[in-house]
């Protein structure tokens, strides 16, 4: 507790009341490394008196000769073995105006994770710059997070000024070329403060070295800023946490009410089911309220019985949230590993938890420029806006319009890891995106679980040329080596999927295109899929290949005369074909179209179909060796 | 927010303790019998009302708590009607462990640290909630609210999962655990102020009574039992004390205070110059003791 009081008041219970009633600021401490975030807030807190004695103490026999204020706050080992802030500190203070919990956030780039867990909340940013270096990337970095995560006021602390021998040039020209770079970032007030931590000018009373600063000192601003007020008149949210059930008599929902308010009687509506009914009765241990406002904690009885699960939210009918699972966000990632389309995360909101897969990567935000940038992936405190899908439809609304039902996280799957932080858009309608859903952006993912890169090998060949043969011993061996394949054979299809179809030249290519189709499926699956088809038309085969990606398509040519395939005839087919039993038989009655430049040509006299399927296994290996996988 | 502190300070908590049942299978409450433990169990009754808290509360006795402690634990458990398991770190009682006789450091680590990991395991609690609170310590100013340990218990301060908004990652891995903290954002001043305003029972310990102490290397230590030592020029006197904390009764130091009441308190806190902590011998060992605790596994 850190609470200043010179006498105690003789009242104690109205000086209480009023305590209670102040209001509260939260702010952050951001910008670059040693632009002095730690330093000011110990100073802010040394000067105003709020620091325990045994606390000033322990620094003492820590520092040096000059107390080291960021000491106050680095409260890690690794922290003060390194003198930097790694992660986020909270303190808590209060004067005569105003309560304050301010949130010391880290400039290193590295601990961006640990900056955005304390603005968040925050509704102000006291952004420092070191006067000797002006506006840094970091200071960017910051600014614009900060404005992304919807904090609406800045102060800009001009720090160090007493290294530029309090300057009002240098202060003036810091302060104009932020006011111009944050032009774009919509804070609601901007307030330039020049000061210096380390001695105190400015922090809580106003500096006789800058006797040109006419403005307020840096306690005073955060005593004095307005914020925002709380707009009464956002609709009703209340994500449901959990139903409470003690009993058969009683059903109802608990949850803390997000934004509007609510009272008994007041109708509502289940947001992901449109059920609609009515607030009953409000219940609290201190007794039952008439209206609950935003922010508190209550426990909702319907007059219906409702299916509002926890995950759910009850909002006002007249003013819904969305209710969707396809939507845009602003994605802030932090993750180790970069963010990818197609792999699959865990989506949390306040209360809800489900898949979900970015589809798309609209572009990333230069954190210098702010210019969009073209992205195939997210690296670590990178910022993207992206189209997200879930496996199950959530309700939220736009960030910008609700910090609680507009915000999400991201989890690794593998490492339960925090990966990602997201402020949501809009929803996207369904339509715009099934097309995004049904490209093969989720094959890389599933072909590295399996560690192999997807193919389809198509053998084409007349028939008894060898191609069943040779691709069930290249199967073999693919499986020994613990790929995942699949053979689809060209008379085993026709037992089910094609069995409808005849050998009309109009049925034949519907037959490839059908096998052709379930490759696909079968490569975007991450598999190895083995296709052994006649597939006599060159038409037909290009139509398969083109329904591929770029160098999945391997096209194996299993060449054996004519002749030869006749004299083998296991099937005893063309007995009947030249017997004229059988219409339409390739190489007797219809064409064979010769592959013009297959990826293999296997000449099948004289080679053991062993032989030919190692073959073909040499050349998978020289092809994953020319590409990464 | 149209009400005042406290009552943000209350739903915010209600709110983690709510996502707390929600999201893990079987947690548990520590319950230490101290002020911040009691404020805690007072909102869990708040939070699932009419329904009772949906879990246990585990007391980690060292079995060197004040007598008064145990009194009020076993009263308020019998009133309350909660399910009190409490585990003793039976080894150390066989070994004899004591800290007038094995120093504080190896007392806390063995029948704290050890005795609330040994509790965890034999329960298999996948989160475990409790009332600290960031004003109390430095490296408490870092934690999380949702704060991961890994199987071994182990805090890792420098790859704390970000902890954005109310959106809390509940996910744990096998055999790792979290450690949740409702009271996170609470200042001893908003406890006392709590505990006035829902006028919540507390140990009478806090309260100032004429009670025998010894003074050893300037601090007031109370003799609440035989057991305690009385070296060589030491005297037990009387004197007129409270306590700021609680917790082992050798490792706590006592204030010369009249103040009797919840009142007295909140007005001697307006004036107060020193932290909390000061009367807890066990962080007063060494710089970073506290955070080296809590990497071991403790509170």
């Amino acid at each position: 507790m850190s609470y200043l009081q010179t006498v105690p008041p003789h009242d104690i219970e109205a000086h209480l009341t009023e305590h209670d009633k102040k209001s509260v600021l939260r702010f952050i401490t951001c910008g670059s490394v040693d632009d002095g975030k730690s330093t000011l807030i110990g100073r802010l807190l040394y000067d105003a008196k709020l620091i325990f004695e045994d606390q000033l103490a322990n620094l003492g026999r820590i520092g040096g000769r000059e107390i080291d204020l960021a000491l106050l706050l680095d409260g890690l080992e690794a922290e003060r073995e390194q003198r930097i802030t790694i992660d986020v500190a909270y303190r808590y203070f209060a004067t005569s105006k105003r309560k304050f919990v301010v949130a010391d956030t880290p400039g290193h780039e590295e601990y961006t994770r640990n900056m955005v867990t304390g603005a968040s909340t925050a509704d102000l940013a006291v952004i420092l710059i070191d006067s000797r270096q002006g506006i840094l990337q970091q200071t960017r970095r910051h600014s614009y997070i900060a404005s992304m995560l919807g904090i609406r006021h800045v102060v800009l602390a001009v720090n160090k000024l007493d290294l530029v021998d309090f300057r009002q040039s240098v202060f003036d020209e810091i302060a104009v070329d932020y006011m111009l770079f944050a032009k774009t970032l919509g804070f609601a007030s901007i307030q330039p403060i020049p000061i210096s931590a380390r001695f105190g000018d400015n922090v809580i009373s106003a500096s006789k070295d800058t006797p040109w600063y006419t403005g307020p000192a840096l306690l005073e601003y955060l005593e004095t800023v307005q914020l925002d007020p709380l707009v009464e008149e956002r609709p009703f949210r209340f994500p449901v946490q959990l139903a409470v059930r003690p009993n058969a008599d009683f059903r109802g929902y608990a949850g803390q009410v997000a934004s509007g308010r609510i009272s008994v009687g007041d109708p509502v509506v289940v947001a992901k089911s449109g059920q609609r009914s009515s607030v009953k009765a409000i219940v609290t241990f201190d007794g039952s309220l008439a209206v609950a406002a935003e922010g508190e904690a209550v426990t909702l009885v319907l007059t219906d019985e409702v299916d509002a699960s926890r995950g759910n939210m009850l909002a006002a009918p007249a003013s819904r949230p969305f209710v969707a699972d396809q939507l845009q966000a602003h994605v802030i990632w932090f993750g180790a590993n970069p963010m990818l389309p197609g792999r699959s995360y865990i989506l949390r909101t306040e209360t809800d938890s489900v898949s979900a897969t970015v589809t798309a990567l609209k572009h990333q935000v230069n954190i210098n420029s702010f210019a969009r940038e073209a992205a195939k992936s997210l690296q670590m405190n990178e910022v993207g806006v992206c189209n997200i899908s879930t496996q199950a439809p959530i309700a939220f609304d736009a960030y910008k319009d609700n910090r609680s039902t507009g915000n999400f996280i991201l989890v690794d799957r593998a490492t339960n890891a925090t990966v990602g932080a997201g402020m949501i858009d809009f929803p996207l309608r369904r339509a715009d995106n099934v097309h995004w859903q049904a490209t093969d952006v989720n094959k890389g993912a599933r072909a590295a679980t399996k560690g192999q890169r997807p193919g389809v090998l198509w053998f084409t060949g007349l028939s008894g040329s060898g191609k069943s043969t040779i691709a069930n011993a290249l199967d073999r061996l693919l499986h020994a080596r613990g790929k995942h394949t699949y053979v689809l054979d060209g008379d085993n299809v026709r037992h089910g999927l094609n069995r409808d179809l005849g050998f009309t030249e109009a049925d034949r290519v519907e037959n490839i295109r059908r096998v052709a189709e379930v490759a696909k499926l079968m490569a975007d699956a991450g598999l190895i899929v083995l296709v052994s088809l006649i597939s006599p038309f060159r038409d037909e085969r290009r139509m398969a290949r083109e329904l591929m990606e770029e160098d999945e398509f391997i096209e194996i040519f299993v060449d054996t005369p004519l002749d030869e395939c006749a004299r083998r005839d296991p099937k005893g087919l063309y007995e009947k074909a030249f017997a004229g039993k059988i219409a339409n038989f390739t190489g007797v009655s219809s064409p064979y179209e010769r592959p013009e430049s297959p990826e293999l040509h296997l000449e099948t006299v004289g080679h053991e179909p062993a032989a030919l399927a190692l073959k073909i296994e040499q050349f998978l290996d020289r092809r994953r060796e020319g590409n990464e996988l | 927010m149209s009400h005042g502190n406290l009552q943000r300070l209350e739903a915010e908590a209600i709110h983690v303790l709510r996502e707390v049942v929600a999201t893990f299978s079987d947690p548990v409450m520590l319950y230490s019998i101290g002020k911040d433990s009691s404020v805690l169990l007072h909102l869990a009754t708040k939070a699932f009302y009419p329904a009772k808290p949906p879990f246990p509360f585990l007391h980690v006795d060292t079995k060197w708590k004040f007598r008064e402690m145990i009194e009020f634990r076993d009263r308020i458990a019998r009133e309350v009607g909660f399910d009190l398991l409490v585990h003793v770190n039976q080894d150390g009682i066989d070994q004899g462990i004591g800290p007038f006789t094995h120093g504080s450091n190896v007392h806390t680590h063995l029948m704290k640290t050890i005795a609330l990991r040994q509790a965890l395991e034999k329960y298999g609690f996948d989160a475990a909630l409790a009332g600290a609170r960031r004003d109390e310590e430095k490296s408490r100013a870092k934690e999380r609210i949702f704060s991961m340990r890994n199987a071994q218990h182990g805090w890792d301060p420098k790859y704390q999962r970000p902890e954005m908004w109310k959106t809390y990652n509940a996910r744990v891995g096998p055999g790792e655990t979290m450690r949740v903290f409702p009271l996170s954002n609470w200042t001893e001043f908003d406890i006392w102020q709590y505990i006035r305003r829902e006028n919540i029972p507390i140990v009478p310990l806090y309260f100032a009574a004429r009670r025998p102490v010894v003074r050893r290397g300037g601090v007031l230590i109370m003799v609440d039992d035989d057991r305690m030592p009385v070296q060589p020029g030491e005297e037990i006197t009387e004197r007129l004390v409270r306590f700021r904390t609680l917790g082992c009764y050798p490792l706590t130091g006592a204030i010369e205070s009249n103040a009797a009441t919840v009142p007295d308190i909140l007005r001697k806190m307006l004036t107060v110059r020193t932290s909390e902590r000061q009367s807890r011998l066990i962080d007063l060992d060494e710089a970073g003791a506290m955070e080296k605790r809590k990497r071991e596994g403790y509170f």
